[in-house]
């Protein structure tokens, strides 16, 4: 038995979960700091490979990397929030009009659902982008366009059971209102599991993002973003600069499963079976 | 003969919902690619050329190319000539779209193709490992691996292994899927392959997560299931319990996902194939998305979307043959 203050696991938890936060959040604010930061550029600096000055090195222009990758990282998730949210938002109104309407509806949206899923996410990202004229408005509605179908199955299939289960149909016997109903037996419910899958939309938003910027379809390459980071840096990388494509890669890695991880530590918070372990 | 009956009617109206949503899928490929501010004439023939030449010579190369009929009209001749075959004319290769994409899925079957088998293998293997021993180091180092692939953008490792094998052992080629400068003839199976490993590589490494996260489950079921626990009782070793009970039983689950995951895999070679130069269908795709070549773009979505549906087709109906459970409540409705 461990005991003391990290004894307890769901203490343990609320702490890492905190912990993260505060990092992802640093992030952000850093990366607002550092807007013109990431665009100076020094030649008598350039190349250089990572030093204690220089923690990420220097690029062909004589930017500092730690500069350009905190900057670009915030953009990425201030795009993967943004996007995420609205996935999240268009899953829960599919998803939720899809068990309460059924019939026609309910074949139409999972029709739609299909029809997302059918075309790889990459080239339909690709596609809405071209469509939109690329841009961070054709990145943000490609990606959130494209991520909301596993959710929205998730609360169809959720809603359909509480609809039938025992307790909420005794409510409506009892003379509940449809407002009652939802507002006391089936918000609670449902809130959570849509609040851990819109925070498990965001690590594939941003990498989605980062991809399709990588491609040349998002971000204009005027900003550093770490998808045009890196696609900059393949052009550098049979000269020897490593650095350029290994540091930025890695802290996206870091920032994605940091989401994850805190994505999958609020659903075994937040859902009933897992709390108690 | 019921049951026959039932499975080719539920086959048979599978692949009617297949065939309208692939109409649906060229449609809204089509119209997105309407919707684009890009002026495909501007992109193809040059601002300055464009410039240069005549309002006369301008309508009548937007005539030549159809793209000065209303969209729906362009939308019913492009699908009429498509059910015949006919895909049109790539504005960026000035060829027959059926030979552009014919020369371009070759290369991308070989590759996916492998990366395809390759995860599978690979992330079943892991996948019962981790079931087979939960809670041992073995399975928390799987279920790492497995978040920080997952986490992982195929583009980013692509460049890692370049980087590793191409710049600093120097022991595999950087790009392309033959050697530069050599006859298409001269080509061997060997070259072709070498060329091809670091994408497979990538594609197969970054494709397991899913697999094996599901197999996983499913293993620790099948371990905590009755028969496992007489196999144990009678005194079997653990591989006689796996290649006895566990395999048979976690095979199916996995292969259904494997072949739900084509889109996935698809996905992630359009990133693979930009970094290792790679002239394969994502490439093209990439391409023709830059280019605006509409027909090429079409077809490409087209092709991805048909090895999609066909995935999920096969997957769907692989369960309904073999699991009667499935059949029956399928049946039903």
């Amino acid at each position: 038995m461990r005991t003391g203050f990290f004894g307890n696991r769901r203490r343990r938890m609320i702490f890492c979960l905190c912990i993260m936060i505060l990092f992802l959040l640093g992030i952000c604010v850093w990366g607002l700091c550092l807007e013109e930061a990431a665009k100076v550029t020094d030649f008598s600096r350039k190349n250089l490979s990572p030093c204690p000055a220089y923690l990420f090195g220097t690029d062909w222009m004589g930017r500092d990397m730690l500069v350009r990758t905190v900057r670009g990282l915030s953009l990425s998730i201030f795009i993967g929030i943004l996007s995420a949210v609205i996935s999240a938002g268009i899953a829960l109104f599919f998803g939720t009009i899809s068990a309460v309407m059924g019939h026609w509806v309910d074949g139409l949206v999972n029709g739609i659902i299909d029809l997302v899923m059918g075309i790889p996410h990459i080239l339909l990202l690709l596609l809405i982008s071209v469509a939109l004229g690329k841009g961070v408005f054709g990145v943000v509605t490609g990606v959130a366009l494209t991520h909301w179908p596993s959710l929205a199955r998730l609360i169809r299939a959720e809603v359909i059971q509480l609809k039938e289960s025992p307790y909420i149909q005794i409510a409506g016997k009892l003379g509940k209102g449809k407002g009652y109903v939802i507002r006391k037996h089936m918000i609670p419910h449902l809130l959570p599991q849509f609040i851990v899958g819109l925070v498990l939309i965001f690590p594939h938003a941003i990498l989605h993002e980062a991809s399709i910027t990588f491609l040349g379809f998002g971000l204009s390459s005027e900003q550093p973003a770490v998808g045009i980071i890196l696609s900059e840096s393949m052009r550098y990388l049979v000269t020897g600069e490593w650095w350029l494509a290994v540091f930025p890669g890695l802290f996206l890695v870091l920032v994605v499963v940091l989401f994850y991880v805190s994505g999958e530590n609020l659903r075994r918070l937040l859902s009933p079976g897992t709390v108690h372990e | 003969m019921r049951i026959m009956k039932s499975w080719g009617f539920y086959a048979g109206k599978q692949l009617l919902r297949m065939l309208l949503l692939m109409g649906a899928v060229s449609m809204v490929t089509f119209f997105l690619m309407k919707a684009s501010p890009v002026d495909p004439l501007q992109a193809n023939v040059g601002q300055a050329a464009l410039g240069t030449m005549s309002q006369e010579q301008v309508e009548k190369l937007r005539a030549y190319w159809g793209t000065d009929l209303p969209p729906v009209q362009q939308y019913v001749s492009w699908a009429k000539d498509f059910v015949q075959g006919e895909m049109g004319t790539s504005l960026l290769y000035r060829r027959p779209v059926e030979s552009v994409i014919g020369e371009k899925l070759e290369n991308s079957l070989f590759l996916l193709f492998f990366a395809w088998v390759f995860s599978g293998i690979l992330g079943i293997t892991l996948g019962v490992l981790a079931g087979m021993y939960r809670g041992s180091i073995l399975d928390k180092g799987i279920k790492g691996y497995c978040i920080l692939i997952a986490a992982t953008p195929a583009f980013w490792l692509a460049l890692l292994l370049l980087l590793f094998f191409g710049v600093w052992l120097k022991v595999l080629p950087i790009g392309f899927s033959v050697p530069i400068g050599m006859e298409a003839a001269d080509v061997t199976f060997f070259d072709r392959m070498r060329h091809a490993i670091l994408p497979i590589l990538t594609l197969s490494f970054t494709g397991v997560s899913n697999i094996t996260l599901h197999t996983r489950e499913k293993m620790i079921d099948i371990m905590e299931s009755d028969y496992m626990l007489f196999a144990r009782a009678r005194g079997e070793t653990t591989w006689e319990m796996f290649w006895n009970h566990g395999f048979r039983n976690v095979l199916l689950p996995a292969l259904t996902l494997q072949f739900a995951s084509i889109s996935e895999i698809f996905g992630g070679s359009v990133l693979v194939e930009q970094v290792f130069s790679y002239p394969g269908m994502g490439q093209a795709a990439v391409a023709a998305g830059l280019g605006s070549d509409l027909p090429l773009l079409m077809a490409v979505t087209m092709i991805s979307a048909l090895f999609v549906f066909g995935g999920n087709l096969t997957a769907d109906l692989l369960y309904h043959i073999v699991d009667p459970r499935i059949r029956r409540s399928k049946a039903a409705l």
